[in-house]
Parts: structure tokens; sequence; C-alpha cells
């Protein structure tokens, strides 16, 4: 299956999708679209390495969800993207499908403050739980104080 | 979805009163090392005492002798740092024979060579650490994350300076500072602590350098 196959099923199946590139094939979807997307990737595509799950913080647009799959076998890989919107933070979760998204929608979680519905245990990972804000948004204050030592 | 309430996890130790007193004790404990009034007024007398001084200035200089010729670095690195003051520890550069002994143990150190960056979620782990060393000791920050915060100063989670935790004594600057500059510090700390005035003030911060 070449990366032009890739693109042609992909805007059958969902015409809301937007893609484009070949190494990695790069599919812009709704919201709502995020997790059929990303099921159809694994069952059909056969993408069933995760590689990661990140988010974008493009200000005023609003937050963008970004997670890499790969099918090692025929060599296609997948960046799948989806824009929040604006002061939107809530995203559906992708554990239902991967489950190595469990840990990195908790660490985008930490980061971003993104809400993935549907997590199983959604709480933060590297920052410790008393923290307060994300400090990934633009909006953070780099030199926010942490009392009492800075 | 809302998110769940995190629950708060309590550390072992605070299911164990003698612990929890322990920790306090060191918490509430007064900076540095002090003596008693009685004591201070006692050494205070003979050292005004017309000749007294002589005794004081000997015992002085016979305990700072003995305390810096047996300072023992807890072994706590905390980054890149640590490769550095390993190869310090080890048999090249071979602190041993300035009467350093690495211990895995606080309770037994005197000296804790902070070797690396600080996060804001380590600090309390680091002041913990030492609290828990027997007075009198000694701090080295080595390198410049320990120092200021150094390349990570922006970040959000780094703590700009140790010395912003635990009171330092020396600081060796280098990212890292090779083997030969922390044993550089090292002597200046033994320097310092040679000038320990009448038995336990902590000396005036005045480096030698050569």
């Amino acid at each position: 299956m070449t990366a032009e196959e890739v693109r042609t099923r992909i805007a059958e199946q969902f015409p809301g999708a937007q893609s484009a590139g070949d190494a990695p094939v790069t599919v812009m979807v709704p919201a709502d679209a995020w997790v059929p997307l990303a099921r159809f990737a694994k069952e059909t595509l056969g993408c069933l390495f995760f590689s990661f799950l990140s988010a974008v913080d493009w200000k005023e647009e609003g937050l963008e969800v970004i997670a890499k799959v790969d099918n090692v076998d025929a060599g296609i890989s997948l960046l799948l993207k989806t824009r929040l919107g604006s002061g939107v933070s809530a995203c559906p979760s992708l554990t239902d499908v991967y489950r190595g998204a469990n840990w990195m929608e908790r660490e985008c979680y930490d980061m971003f403050g993104i809400r993935f519905e549907g997590h199983p245990d959604l709480r933060r990972i590297l920052l410790g739980d008393d923290w307060e804000g994300h400090p990934l948004l633009k909006s953070y204050p780099v030199d926010a104080p942490h009392p009492p030592y800075r | 979805m809302a998110v769940k309430d995190v629950p708060q996890i309590v550390p072992v130790w605070r299911n164990f009163k003698d612990l929890v007193e322990w920790e306090q004790l060191h918490q509430t404990r007064p900076e540095g090392d002090k003596h008693s009034d009685l004591f201070v007024s006692l050494t205070e007398g003979i050292h005004n005492f017309p000749g007294g001084f002589a005794l004081t200035t000997v015992a002085d200089t016979f305990l700072n002798w003995a305390r810096k010729s047996s300072v023992w670095p807890v072994t706590f690195g905390l980054a890149c740092c640590a490769i550095e003051m390993m190869a310090t520890f080890a048999s090249r550069f071979d602190v041993e024979r300035l009467g350093m002994v690495p211990w895995a143990s606080p309770r037994h150190a005197d000296l804790m060579i902070v070797s690396g960056t600080v996060t804001i979620k380590m600090a309390p782990m680091l002041k913990r650490i030492y609290d828990q060393m027997p007075d009198p000791k000694w701090a080295v920050s080595m390198g410049s994350c320990a120092n200021s915060g150094g390349p990570f100063r922006h970040g959000y989670h780094v703590v700009k300076g140790v010395d912003r935790v635990i009171p330092v004594d020396v600081y060796v600057p280098g990212c890292p500072p090779p083997p030969e500059s922390l044993l550089n510090g090292l002597l200046l700390l033994q320097d310092q602590i040679a000038h320990f005035q009448r038995t336990g003030r902590r000396a005036e911060p005045t480096p030698k350098v050569d």
C-alpha cells in the first residue's frame, strides 16, 4: 500500500479529513472523528505502533493534538492531527484504541491541560500533584513563582 | 468528564510516630551548629581570661584539623555533574587521601556535594537529606545548574540556585566542572573549615584562591 492509496482510503472513509504528504501522511480531522480515525488507522491500515501523542498551543486558534502511528511492516506512517478550537480543552481519548496512549495523554494533560474524555486515570505524571497551571501553554508565565523555592 | 480527585499519597514514614518526631526535630532545629549558652559563656570566659586564648586557639586548631581531615561527603548525585564527582571519588583523583570517604548515608556524612540541576520536585528531598545530616555540616554547590540554574534557569521547573534551598559554603563553577575543579573546591572547603572560629561557629566566607 502506497501513501497515495492511504490518502484515498482515508478520504473515502472520512470526508471531512484533509490529508497531505507521503512520509508521514498528515491527516487533519475534526475532534469528533478523532477516535474513529485512530481505529481505522489501527484496524484497517494496520498501524499497530503508537509512536507518540503531543499537542501544540496555537494561542488564539486553540490547541492542536498530534499523534503519530506507524505500520512498521508496510512502511506507512500517519501523523494524526485535530484542532480542538479556541478555548476548548476537551478531547476524546485514544486509550480504548491504543493502550500506549495512556501515559502520553497523562503527560499531555500535565503540560497542556487537555482533558481527555474517557481516559481511565487522568492525573499528572511528571509534575508534582500540587502543581498549579500547565507549563507548556503559551499563557503560562515562565518565571512563575513556586514557593518556597523560587 | 471531570478530572478525578487526585488522591494524596502519604509517605511511608508518616505512619511511624518516632520518624515523624525525628523529622520535626530536624525541621525545627536552629540553623547551623550551635552550642548551649552555658558552653558559649564558658568558652568566652576562658578566651577572655588573660592567657586563656592560647588554650582556646590551640583547641580550635586541633578540632578544625580533625574536622577538615575527615569530611565525609554523602553519595548524592543529581545529574551529569555526578559523573565528574564519581571520577573525583575514584582512584585517579582519589579524595580519600584528603580523608573524604563517600558515604551512602546522610546520618554519617558531613558534606553534601550538590552535583546537578535541582528541580522544584527534587528540592524538598534535597532539603530533607540535608536536614538528616548531623552538625557541623557543609555543602558544596557543583556546576552551573546548582550555582544558579545554569542553562535551565528559565525553565519552569528549575530552582534558580541551590542556595535558595540550603546554605552553601563553596561554589564550583563549570558545566560540568572537571574533577580538578571539584578537587580545588574541596580543598577550598578544607581551608574554610580550618578557619572555623572557636568551636562551632561558621567561618566567614573568605575564599583564598591561589
